[in-house]
């Protein structure tokens, strides 16, 4: 299943609504690096409050992801992971260092024009 | 042939046997049972166990036992004086008494009943062997149950109490918007921490939290185990998008830290518990400042 990217503002917002497949995580990774310059986004959210599993090639490739947008020029946010997928992941040592977190897609957004507005004012 | 059947028929004499010499016993006890009775109360007191109680308490509990014990003799079921001990245990428990004291008067019970079948029989030595050979198979298995019973009352009583303990002993608490403290106090095992860990990842998200300070100062000693939850607690925070503030690592505990070589570089520790909410507020944006300055 394909995950929809939605612009809005200066932000790329990619909502995962199921657990992915490899293939569908590699095409998300595409075509988010594509598009990120594309469109001029200063940012992108990853909301991924609907999986409740996690698992290491799927850390693996969000933090591939950020890392990829970050040479891009801009900055990622992974949105809405569950109490409990943390706990997994953090036993399985997946904790996505060097990327940032934030608690839902409306913390992202508070978090990324904070950041926006200390840049340009 | 002949042996096949006379293995079943003899066991079957065996049994009535000791059915009957049971049946004995126990008429012998239910006459002589205010005797027995005062005897045993009056070794108990001799013994000087039970001493929570009062001599009347016992002199009840005392008659309530016989009889079970008369009827687990007769009847040669355990339910019922399980249920008994079970019972006693529930009242007795609260009160202090002991396993020893528990125990110790079941056997006085048991030695002074013996001690009745020895009078009784002195006569007869074949017979008396006999009916020791009923009786103490019988009165051992009661023993048995009594003690087990008790033991097991108290061990449901210590697990309620050790559940209560953990629960009381964890709570996320809100000191101010999107700023949470967990003070940790006593001893944490791996189980504890793993409950403390899920605690704190479901009060961040209900309260919205975007730092926790979670306070040591209580906790006396830590492994490496513990060490490790406590960094995977930090971890996990931040997948939720809220950063720790650990405080309150006492010298004992930092000297253990860095002899088992945890990997710290992530947590972020001030030296006590203001310090560490006062560094909060400065992430969250807010300053406290004295009344009389505003003015």
């Amino acid at each position: 299943m394909e995950v929809p990217i939605l612009k809005q503002g200066d932000f790329l917002i990619a909502t995962i609504q199921a657990a992915l497949t490899d293939a569908d995580l590699m095409q998300l990774r595409s075509a988010l690096v594509h598009q990120v310059v594309r469109v001029r986004s200063m940012a992108v959210i990853v909301d991924v409050t609907a999986l409740d599993v996690m698992d290491s090639f799927a850390t693996r490739t969000l933090r591939e992801i950020a890392h990829m947008i970050r040479l891009r020029g801009a900055e990622t946010v992974i949105v809405g992971i569950q109490p409990e997928v943390a706990m997994s992941m953090v036993q399985l040592g997946l904790t996505l260092e060097g990327v940032t977190t934030c608690l839902d897609l409306e913390e992202g957004l508070v978090y990324l024009n904070q950041k926006k507005a200390k840049s340009t004012g | 042939m002949t042996r096949q059947d006379s293995l079943p028929k003899d066991s079957h004499v065996y049994s009535e046997t000791t059915e009957q010499l049971l049946r004995e016993l126990v008429a012998h006890l239910r006459q002589s049972r205010t005797q027995l009775r005062e005897e045993w109360a009056r070794r108990i007191t001799e013994a000087r166990v039970l001493t929570a109680m009062t001599k009347e308490e016992i002199f009840a509990e005392a008659t309530s036992v016989y009889d079970n014990y008369v009827e687990a003799l007769e009847t040669g079921t355990f339910e019922a004086l399980q249920a008994y001990a079970r019972n006693l245990s529930e009242r007795i428990i609260p009160r202090g008494v002991e396993t020893h004291e528990v125990v110790g008067i079941v056997l006085l019970l048991r030695d002074v009943l013996a001690r009745s079948l020895f009078a009784k029989y002195r006569d007869d030595f074949e017979k008396l062997n006999r009916i020791l050979d009923a009786y103490e198979p019988a009165a051992n298995r009661i023993a048995n149950t009594v003690a087990v019973g008790f033991v097991q009352e108290r061990e449901r009583v210590i697990r309620q109490q050790q559940e209560a303990i953990r629960e009381l002993s964890t709570p996320v608490l809100q000191v101010r918007e999107r700023l949470l403290i967990l003070p940790i106090i006593g001893l944490i095992d791996p189980q504890r921490a793993r409950q403390l860990t899920e605690q704190l990842l479901r009060g961040i998200r209900t309260n919205r939290a975007k730092v926790v300070v979670i306070d040591i100062t209580g906790v006396a000693a830590m492994d490496a185990t513990v060490a490790n939850h406590l960094v995977q607690t930090v971890e996990a925070s931040r997948l939720l998008g809220a950063t720790v503030i650990v405080t309150g690592l006492s010298p004992e505990i930092a000297q253990t830290l860095v002899n088992i070589g945890v990997d710290l570089g992530k947590m972020n520790t001030v030296g006590d518990l203001q310090g560490g909410i006062e560094q909060a507020e400065r992430l969250l944006g807010y300053k406290v400042r004295p009344l009389a300055e505003t003015a």
